[in-house]
């Protein structure tokens, strides 16, 4: 069962040809490299910002400088700061129709399937290329039912009380230093509202794509689901296969209302030089309910934590997270539940497959504040090691200040075994098609959480990456 | 028939796991359409042999050969095997969660058979088969052999040799942990797929379930060996006197026949 560098080039091919092809560079305009506060400024005036959000940008700046990288998880020493762009213009104008998205990005967004999938199973498509969306659209009925999806741009100028009373007020800059880098740099990414009690049934897509050469993107996001109202987003990414790196870090705030509840879904498919370090996070208040479906498999490092901050009485959220480290990546994952009301009840489930030398760890956090009686919990994660060359940690931290909780949690790391391979395989199936199918059966307690759509996709994606040619 | 070629035939096998020698010689001829038995004492080998023919990676044949309609086949992966024909009913199946069993026999049809066969019409052949197996279709739905019980996974591995309909099964100890209405079941789901161009190899401990399968010759193996062949009364012979008794007589028979 040994792994050959030969399966290593195979599954590179592969991903290389389906969704890492470059764009020649187009840009209208590419920031000069480098974090100077100069860049801050003009992005902000290139975007005809009001005076408070460059203020919160150059403050941002400022907490970015003043915070050491993190040491605690991955290694982050690598990073090259001052050889990345922050920030690449590629049209003027963003579309709402693909007529209006220049020639070349609309093929790359063709060949990566999105204009289709929005003809068939979506309610609305934001797609964002380098820096910012080129492209977005809502369906007229949720419109007209006051639902508003818009790049993060449009949402502040075109709601700017309503982006002010939220922005930054779930995930503050202060919170860590790519969260602060992302307060500084942020360009594109959605603004959603969802009003009192509409439900939006099927879901909203949006998909980030990083196509220029050392680049940083800094999406952000805030989503907003008022009371008992419902929402699904999805985000999925990809970017081109080059030997330098390239840098995501996204923030994600989502604000679930009483008895409202929201679907965060993420396919995470960057290429393995790109670095993905995401603070997400929602602030759900009473009756509301949270889930996060984050599968993460591409990247050459990642850390991301889906949170949820359990308000107020009967608050709920749910974190299911799906990782798969190979060769060269390290995907640092998992989720943090965080009980301040009673009768709160969170899940952390969490699984994760490593091979080819890949390393995965699942860092869990849950806290109970005093006075969150009656609180809830389960935290479980399952890992799958395929090969002697990869591994797998795990890092639960459990921090309690109230007595009357009831809590449950469970690791289990396993080798996917030797019998359990040959019974495949005296079936009739391929060493890895007999893998292919034990991963495809140890991800399905979450897969067949997503929309049928997207549980094919997800499917698909892991047998890709497992260096089985797909036809 | 007598001057048929055996469609498969073990000459002189001898085995290691993690260089403790298990088989040491076995010898085996196998025509179409016929019914071999093998018992033993436990430890005797027995699963070895089985996990052998179907080319565990653990299991290392350091001598002699497998011959399968002509070709030696030890050096084949053991989903080549599959696809020659050879299914191989587990002593110990193995659980698969997260795969449903009808997902599980649909690819491994298409894997043996090599080509497609549409969900729509995969289900249909399934449920015909569980329901002539008498096994309750809501089996189809769930993970394969997670949380069955030891009788439930037997009558699976059952299942799967009618799906796939193999020219050479060899079935170890697929009557062990089963009732006595689960052994006829069995019994009668093995000679209703059974036909006239296959063979089965029966590893077992009891004769009961010979009295639905019915060997055409049973072999006795020890030490990894066999030491003994015969018809259906040796599988009679054995219950009724134990290995000890019974190979104590060989011995003896065999040492006068030395002196002789
Ligand atoms: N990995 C191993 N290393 C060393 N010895 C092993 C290993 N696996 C099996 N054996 C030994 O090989 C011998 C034969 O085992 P096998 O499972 O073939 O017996 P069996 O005849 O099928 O017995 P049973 O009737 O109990 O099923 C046993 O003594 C067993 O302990
Ligand atoms: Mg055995």
């Amino acid at each position: 069962m040994a792994v050959t560098e030969k399966d290593i080039q195979e599954s590179k091919r592969v991903y290389k040809e389906k969704y890492g092809f470059a764009d020649p560079e187009q840009a209208i305009y590419k920031a000069p490299k480098g974090l100077d506060p100069e860049r801050v400024i003009e992005i902000s005036r290139m975007k005809n910002e009001p005076e408070w959000m460059l203020e919160f940008r150059l403050k941002s700046l400022e907490i970015f400088n003043k915070k050491p990288v993190p040491e605690w998880g991955a290694d982050l020493s690598h990073i090259p700061f001052d050889d990345l762009s922050y920030f690449v213009r590629t049209t003027e104008k963003q579309g709402t129709t693909w007529e209006d998205v220049p020639d070349y990005i609309k093929d790359t967004f063709d060949k990566l399937g999105i204009p289709e999938a929005e003809r068939k199973f979506l309610a609305g498509v934001s797609a964002q290329y380098e820096s910012e969306v080129v492209y977005h659209s809502i369906q007229k009925d949720l419109e007209a039912k006051g639902v508003i999806f818009l790049s993060t741009e449009e949402g502040l100028e075109q709601h700017p009380e309503l982006f002010r009373q939220y922005f930054g007020t779930v995930i503050p800059s202060a919170d860590n230093k790519f969260a602060a880098m992302n307060g500084a740099f942020w360009s594109g990414g959605s603004f959603v509202y969802v009003p009192k009690g509409v439900q939006v049934t099927i879901p909203l897509q949006a998909y980030f794509r990083i196509n220029a050469e050392q680049m940083g993107q800094f999406e952000r996001t805030l989503i907003i689901v008022d009371e008992g109202a419902y929402v699904h987003y999805v985000e999925g990414c990809t970017a081109p296969v080059y030997s330098t790196d390239s840098f995501h870090s996204g923030v994600i705030e989502i604000i679930v209302k009483k008895n409202a509840r929201c679907r965060y879904t993420t396919i995470q498919n960057w290429s393995t030089n790109v670095y993905n370090l995401v603070t997400q996070r929602s602030a759900v208040y009473e009756g509301g309910v949270m889930e996060w479906v984050d599968a993460n498999l591409g990247s050459s490092i990642t850390m991301k934590y889906p949170s949820v901050y359990l308000m107020e009485p009967g608050a709920k959220g749910d974190i299911l997270s799906i990782a798969y480290a190979g060769d060269g990546q390290v995907l640092d994952a998992g989720g943090k539940a965080v009980h301040v009301a009673p009768n709160t009840s969170s899940k952390i489930i969490s699984k994760s497959i490593s091979q080819h030398g890949g390393r995965t760890s699942f860092r869990g956090l849950l806290k109970i504040y005093k006075g969150a009686e009656s609180a809830k919990s389960a935290m479980r994660c399952d890992a799958l090691i395929l090969d002697s060359a990869s591994r797998s940690d795990t890092y639960p931290t459990i921090e309690i200040e109230e007595e009357q909780v009831n809590l449950g949690h469970e690791a289990v790391v396993s080798r996917i075994g030797e019998d359990q391979l040959f019974y495949l395989m005296s079936r009739g199936l391929s060493e890895s098609e007999a893998a292919g199918m034990i991963v495809s059966g140890f991800i399905e307690p979450i897969v067949k959480e997503l929309p049928m759509e997207y549980a094919v996709e997800m499917n698909r994606l892991i047998q890709l990456q497992m260096d089985k040619a797909v036809g | 028939m007598a001057t048929e070629q055996p469609f498969f035939q073990i000459d002189d096998l001898h085995v290691e796991i993690e260089e403790n020698q298990i088989l040491r010689g076995v010898d085996l001829s196998v025509k179409r359409g016929e019914i071999h038995a093998i018992m033993g004492p436990n430890g005797s080998g027995k699963s070895t042999l089985a996990h052998t023919l179907m080319g565990h990676p653990s299991y290392e044949a350091t001598a002699g050969q497998v011959l399968y309609n002509g070709e030696d086949i030890l050096e084949r992966d053991p989903n080549d095997r599959a696809k020659l024909g050879i299914f191989l009913a587990f002593q110990y199946p193995l659980a698969i969660p997260g795969v449903s069993t009808l997902n599980f026999l649909r690819t491994s049809l298409k894997a043996v058979k090599q080509e497609e066969i549409s969900a729509r019409e995969f289900r249909r052949h399934l449920l015909d088969k569980m329901d002539m197996l008498k096994i309750n279709r809501e089996f189809a739905g769930r993970y394969l052999n997670d949380g069955f019980s030891g009788g439930e996974k037997k009558r699976m591995e059952i299942l799967q040799m009618a799906v796939l309909e193999p020219q050479l099964a060899i079935l170890d100890e697929i009557d062990s942990g089963l009732d006595i209405d689960a052994i006829r079941a069995v019994g009668e789901g093995i000679s209703s797929i059974m036909h006239p161009d296959m063979s089965i190899v029966i590893i077992t401990h009891y004769p009961r379930i010979l009295h639905y399968v019915k060997p055409d010759y049973v072999h006795i193996m020890v030490d990894g060996e066999i030491r003994q062949s015969g018809g259906f009364e040796l599988a009679e012979e054995l219950e009724a006197k134990g290995y000890d008794v019974l190979l104590k007589e060989v011995m003896v028979a065999s040492t006068q026949t030395q002196q002789a």
